[in-house]
């Protein structure tokens, strides 16, 4: 018992992970990414949001008619979102003011859905918990190290720390604008995916089609 | 007996999903009320921050104030009147932008700042000398930079003419590209800067073609920063904007008159 729970929260970690795996949760892993600190508190919320709302659907999920679950999931997610959103406009105003509206949309954040309905409808509260866990530090591993490559070469600190003196303050690092612009998100999530099916090639899909062999004589 | 428990189970999703609507609503409403104070100090703490800013400027001008010196009036744009019947303390300028009754679509070909609205009503602050004459005017002023929206103080002379300082208060322009708005060197380009000419026109703004400095407005610009063309003119379109006659042009131009 104690062994399978370790694995539920050690899975999503890199062999099940949500966003290297599923592909789920890329819009709020490209918007709130420039810096590291963002990042973080990011990767906070959206572990608290995960492991509550997990367990509350677990809590209730035998008393959960079938046909209204989605709905009622929702409303515990939205609601649970709500709640730390206005904890973060009150107790973190000025990180709270950079992720504006991306606090809100983990309501369509698809890990959180997901789980809900993947995991927690089907397992037990404790399991459920820790499965939100889990896929909640799998987002944020993700979320860390773009958010730190980003900071990093777009403005040449970490957690707003100057590490690289650059041109415009008399050094002689030149920051890459690109990478605090979207597209950048996208090539370095690209570059873990390919490293990460690299090392587990398990992950690589199967095409789900493959051409037909050019018929002999034909254009 | 078949037929209750038909009835138990087209009773029950309602009750489920009543009674997780209640739990939801009650926690949503407490948290938000018990921090609703934490939250109101807050806002309240990033609008003097603001104003230090302000403070800031005018005492680099070598027009130092403290802030209980600082007029809050309320100022209705269109006719350029005072007034008082909005609390200031309770104006808050980026919800009456966004909301459609407090607000003035901008007529497309005025939008030099890119902001499609602008609301009806906008906060000054005054700051008179000892005879009660305005001595400076301090203007909220706001427009789209390359890629976000600049807000700043705009800092005007008593005579409404003359540009006393500009302070970007929040921006999220590229660092160290269109963020050197913030510059020290780039911010004292506008002290003491005419914005009309002798017949009254607006001619103040920013230059963005190199070597534009010899033309015939020269000093009434400032130099744009290199690299960041679109934030320099952003800043430029904003000042345009909110100069004018869509902006605090009514405002301005009633001063005049009221000083004459």
């Amino acid at each position: 018992m104690q062994d399978n729970n370790w694995r539920i929260l050690t899975r999503p970690l890199i062999d099940e992970n949500p966003l290297t795996l599923q592909i789920l949760g890329i819009c709020s892993a490209l918007a709130v990414t420039t810096s590291l600190d963002t990042a973080l508190l990011m990767s906070f919320v959206v572990i608290c949001v995960l492991a509550l709302g997990s367990g509350s659907v677990s809590l209730i999920r035998n008393h959960l008619p079938h046909s209204v679950r989605i709905i009622v999931q929702i409303t515990i997610i939205a609601s649970l979102v709500i709640v730390v959103d206005q904890v973060l406009q009150a107790y973190a105003f000025e990180l709270s003011k950079r992720l504006s509206v991306f606090v809100g949309l983990i309501i369509t954040n698809c890990i959180v859905l997901g789980r809900a309905e993947g995991f927690a409808m089907h397992n037990g509260f404790v399991a459920s918990v820790l499965d939100g866990i889990g896929n909640g530090l799998g987002y944020a591993l993700i979320l860390v190290i773009v958010g730190a490559i980003r900071e990093f070469f777009g403005k040449g600190s970490l957690l707003n720390l100057q590490i690289l003196i650059t041109t415009s303050q008399g050094g002689a690092f030149e920051p890459l604008h690109l990478m605090l612009l979207p597209p950048s998100a996208f090539f370095i999530i690209g570059g873990i995916i390919w490293y990460v099916r690299r090392k587990r090639p398990k992950q690589v899909e199967k095409p789900e089609f493959t051409l037909r062999p050019r018929a002999e004589g034909s254009e | 007996m078949s037929e209750s428990a038909n009835r138990d189970s087209r009773l029950r999703p309602l009750g489920v999903t009543l009674s997780v609507a209640f739990v939801c609503a009650l926690l949503v409403s407490v948290v938000a009320v018990t921090l609703r104070p934490t939250q109101k100090a807050n806002i309240e703490a990033e609008r003097i921050a603001q104003l230090e800013l302000v403070l800031e400027a005018l005492s680099a001008i070598g027009r130092a104030q403290s802030i209980e010196n600082l007029e809050a009036r309320i100022v209705k744009l269109e006719s350029g009147v005072f007034d008082d019947s909005i609390d200031p303390a309770r104006f808050d300028a980026e919800r009456a932008a966004s909301k459609p009754t407090s607000s003035a679509a901008i007529p497309g070909e005025l939008d030099l700042a890119g902001l499609k609205r602008r609301a009806m009503h906008a906060q000054v602050y005054l700051v008179r000398a000892a005879d009660k004459r305005i001595d400076l005017i301090i203007l909220p002023v706001s427009g789209r930079g390359y890629q976000s929206t600049l807000r700043a103080w705009l800092v005007l002379d008593g005579d409404t003419r003359t540009v006393r300082a500009l302070k970007f208060y929040q921006h999220g322009e590229t660092p160290g590209v269109g963020a050197r708005i913030e510059d020290p060197d780039w911010e004292a380009q506008w002290r003491d800067l005419p914005a009309y000419d002798d017949d009254g026109v607006l001619r103040i703004g920013v230059r963005v073609q190199a070597g534009g400095g010899t033309g015939l407005h020269a000093s009434y610009q400032v130099d744009s920063i290199s690299g960041a063309t679109r934030t320099s003119q952003g800043v430029h379109g904003m000042l345009r904007f909110w100069l004018g006659e869509f902006g605090f042009g009514p405002f301005l131009q009633r001063l005049r008159e009221e000083q004459l």
